[in-house]
């Protein structure tokens, strides 16, 4: 840019103000101290494992945390709400199992490829249906995840249909990724990263960028943010990191039906961001662990556990609207006053 | 000619249900602001309850009834308990709370009636009605009949009405119409009684031609939400010409291009409209103000 | 600096704004006044291209600019406040400032992913520039608080913070003093004259006569969306349309 104005003096500096300015960057303990205690916590958990079922009860906790933080960035930053987000898990996991079954490409290449496709699919969608707001929005995603279930049911020849079709192994390193022991670290280690990139993202002037957008589409475009490709690259990342999720979800269970993609799926993502809590990272690990172990809690209850499950849904957006953990870190703090 | 009739019959017949799904979307979205995702839950719910009560021996009239009654008293609970008390909520936790309490009535009905599907008795009889080459149930007329009575009572309601006035009202300015004296949060429960009352309707009338169950909401109220937004969302006409429209393109797909992908083309119809029309084809929604 | 010619503006059949022009010159702040409903803030959509002209033309700069994207607009040093506050709540206040300086920060998602725009010091050298804005503006006690939190006057001065931050070098002003208080619309009154004087250009709607006619060079009056007139303070002051428009306006109860 082009400074051919005498640029204005305005203000003065004083080293109160530096001070007073630099308070206000998130610091370490709010930053890093939680990543810490993430890690310690996911490397720790084995040793208290009993079985084979509670790995596996860890890694769909793990595996939705990674899936809600990518949406949260959709939902929860930018604004813009996705009901159809499932359809790029469901690409994802499709995706890497055709190319490995059917064409005999190694997974990860066949992971690189899905990704790549469902980012493409999302762009071109997001570039249409973003203009699209509220309700249509809604409308608009939730119909795409749709198609992508009915497609993948009818296409029989390639995707075996309702009754589903059985992934191969993921080969990685050399290493053949099987069972859940094998497969706990890598979740972990994905659920770690997916926190740190969040987390940076939204402090940084990308996330700024968003979440102004969501408070004031105007202002924000005034100051020359670019709102609508904004809200397409986050569509697109969100996107493609369900598709890769999708992809290694598909390898872990070794068998997908369509129902990765079904609406049922789309909403279960979209309740772990809003009930764990919407602009909030660690709200969407919280929502994730809470909803992916909902369903185990309530088996008791037999036959309630819809019926439970909704109450919680219903309770928590009219007690706690701004979702569990922004709730209570609120009400926390103004304890500590 | 003879299929394409009989197409016609059954794609009208289907329409009339979305139809009537879509006004209930309409009504509530109207009053509120709010798409409330329970709606497939009230066609399911009138269906099952009227059911249950002929099955257990209630004459057909009483049980039809009875179940629009129930499902008007589950409508306005439903607003009372869950949508009053989160008035200041964002869309995404509306739509959370709605998609939370079509749970709760599915769980009920799922726990109470059990997972069977169920049957209504004909209103008049399965004797066909032979009509240019096609048949017709009786059933049928008695769904498009009883959806064009419902449009035409609805017409009278928000044209001569103070409460359907109201309604309208508030739909088109909320602060405006509190200020000339509309009870607002009357307005907003009549709209779920209503739309409840219509969902039980539609559900009553389907229930003889394709048996119901308690998972079968989902689909109705996402067909009647795409009808509805394909018309214009908060627009009457809009619903009915929505479902109507859907109701024939989903059938004529059905019979002539491929019935596996029937269930695919509303919703990629509505990506159409939204893309070229995205208020839908009767929509006129209020542009933002800076 | 900006050219203002024959803009014209319709919303089906009700014209607002009606072959409106005017110039500005660098360095001097403008006012453009108006009864209610007389256009002026769609005059200012227009040129900030929140709104499409019908016809007519906006240079600035040389540049015809009519119907480019606001955020277009921005990298060409064009800034804007809001009369009706656009700020965003879910932010702190000093992000909201910050926000004015994204077109000279690496805004790419991946880079933010893994922490880059922080390395070069850039973020910490905004924020710190934020505060310094918020301290001049007037808000500076604000630095540390959450935008929902801050009282209406003052995030009419976040508006202006926010503004600066984009370095603009043309500064529209929306009704600053609109929903004020006398105490406030006074200091907002020497806010903008030190603005002028350092050097910034500065457009203004306002409805507050005495701070109009104390810090203006240039004033544009619009009446039923077409220029009534133009020129000093002291030249409208005495000018009979304006007059007459103005005592006909309050003689309706305006």
């Amino acid at each position: 840019m082009s400074e051919a104005s005498t640029p204005p003096t305005i203000g003065r500096s004083s080293p109160e103000i530096t001070a007073a300015a630099l308070a206000t960057a998130p610091g370490f303990r709010s930053r890093h101290l939680p990543v810490i205690v993430l890690a310690v916590v996911l490397a720790a958990l084995p040793t208290v494992l009993p079985n084979a079922y509670y790995y596996d009860v860890a890694i769909r906790i793990l595996a939705n945390a990674v899936l809600a933080i990518a949406l949260n960035l959709l939902i929860g930053y930018c604004g813009q709400i996705s009901l159809g987000h499932a359809g790029f898990f469901g690409l994802g996991a499709y995706g890497s199992a055709i190319l490995t079954t059917h064409r005999d490409w190694t997974a990860p290449m066949a992971l690189l490829a899905s990704a790549a496709i469902v980012g493409v699919v999302a762009w071109v969608v997001a570039r249409v249906i973003l203009r699209l707001k509220g309700h249509y929005l809604a409308m608009a995603t939730l119909g795409l995840g749709i198609i992508v279930t009915i497609v993948l049911t009818n296409e029989a020849s390639l995707t075996g249909g309702p009754d589903g079709m059985s992934v191969g192994d993921m080969k990685l390193f050399g290493l053949r990724l099987t069972g859940e022991k094998v497969w706990y670290p890598v979740f972990a280690i994905l659920l770690v990263f997916a926190v740190v990139l969040a987390a940076n993202l939204v402090e940084s002037p990308a996330g700024r960028a968003l979440r102004a957008l969501h408070g004031s589409e105007v202002a924000a475009r005034v100051v020359g943010i670019d709102t609508a490709s904004f809200k397409t690259r986050v569509f697109v990342l969100s996107a493609v990191v369900a598709a890769v999720m999708g992809s290694l979800t598909a390898h872990y269970l070794g068998f997908i039906t369509p129902q990765v993609a079904s609406f049922h799926k789309s909403v279960e993502l979209v309740t772990m961001v809003v009930v764990g809590g919407m602009a909030s990272i660690w709200g969407s690990v919280f929502g994730a662990a809470l909803l992916s172990l909902l369903p185990d809690l309530l088996a008791r209850f037999e036959g309630f556990e819809t019926v439970i499950f909704g109450v919680i849904l219903v309770a928590t957006m009219i007690f706690l609207p701004r979702g569990m953990v922004p709730s209570l870190a609120r009400l926390v703090r103004r304890e500590g006053r | 000619m003879s299929q394409f009739l009989q197409l016609l019959f059954s794609g009208l017949t289907v329409g009339a249900t979305y139809a009537l799904s879509a006004l209930g979307f309409s009504m509530i979205y109207n009053a509120s602001g709010v798409i409330n995702f329970a709606q497939g839950e009230f066609i399911m719910l009138g269906g099952m309850v009227a059911a249950v009560l002929t099955a257990s021996g209630l004459p057909l009239p009483l049980a039809v009834l009875a179940a629009i009654v129930v499902v008007a008293l589950v409508g306005l609970i439903v607003e009372k308990l869950a949508i009053e008390p989160a008035r200041d909520a964002d869309i995404t936790s509306i739509i959370i709370i709605t998609i939370g309490v079509s749970m709760i009535v599915r769980g009920v009905v799922e726990v109470t009636m059990g997972k069977g599907s169920r049957a209504l008795p004909h209103f008049s009889g399965e004797t066909p009605i032979a009509l240019g080459g096609a048949t017709l149930l009786p059933q049928s007329l008695w769904v498009m009949a009883v959806t064009a009575v419902v449009v035409a009572g609805l017409a009278v309601f928000f044209g001569r009405t103070r409460l359907g006035k109201g309604i309208l009202a508030t739909a088109h300015n909320r602060l405006a119409a509190q200020l000339v004296g509309v009870d607002v949060k009357k307005v907003l429960l009549t709209s779920f009684g209503l739309a409840a009352a219509l969902g039980a309707v539609g559900g009553v009338l389907i229930a003889p031609i394709a048996t119901t169950s308690y998972d079968a909401g989902l689909m109705l109220g996402l067909k009647g939400f795409v009808a509805a937004t394909f018309g214009g969302l908060g627009s009457g006409v809009g619903a009915i010409a929505g479902g109507v429209l859907l109701g024939l393109i989903e059938t004529m797909t059905a019979g002539y291009v491929s019935s596996s992908y029937k269930d695919a083309v509303p919703f990629v119809l509505v990506l159409v409209i939204l893309v070229v029309r995205p208020r839908g084809l009767f929509g006129l929604g209020p542009s933002e103000r800076v | 600096m900006l050219r203002v010619e024959n803009l014209t503006k319709s919303f089906g059949g009700v014209t607002a704004v009606s072959g409106v022009g005017f110039e500005v010159a660098k360095g001097t702040i403008h006012a453009v006044i108006g009864p209610n409903g007389a256009g002026k803030t769609t005059l200012f959509n227009l040129i900030t291209g929140i709104y499409t002209p019908s016809s007519g033309s906006i240079r600035f700069e040389g540049v015809e600019i009519g119907g480019r994207a606001p955020e277009r607009l921005a990298a060409l040093g064009m800034s804007r406040t809001f009369q009706n506050l656009q700020i965003s709540m879910n932010l702190t206040a000093i992000d909201n400032v910050m926000t004015g300086a994204h077109l000279g920060l690496n805004s790419s998602l991946l880079a933010g992913m893994f922490g880059i725009p922080d390395l070069g010091g850039r973020e910490r050298a905004a924020r710190v520039r934020a505060a310094e804005l918020m301290e001049f503006v007037g808000c500076g006690a604000y630095v540390g608080a959450e935008a929902g939190s801050m009282p209406y006057g003052a995030l009419k001065r976040l508006e202006i913070a926010r503004a600066l931050m984009a370095k603009p070098r043309i500064l529209f002003l929306d009704e600053p003093a609109a929903g004020l208080n006398h105490t406030e619309t006074h200091e907002i009154e020497e806010l903008i004259a030190a603005l002028g004087k350092s050097g910034v250009t500065v457009v203004l709607v306002e409805h507050d006569m005495k701070l109009v006619m104390n810090v203006s060079d240039r004033i544009v009056v619009l009446d039923y969306g077409k220029k009534l007139a133009e020129g000093t303070p002291a030249e409208i002051r005495v000018n009979p349309d304006v007059v007459a428009a103005y005592l006909g306006a309050e003689s309706e109860g305006v």
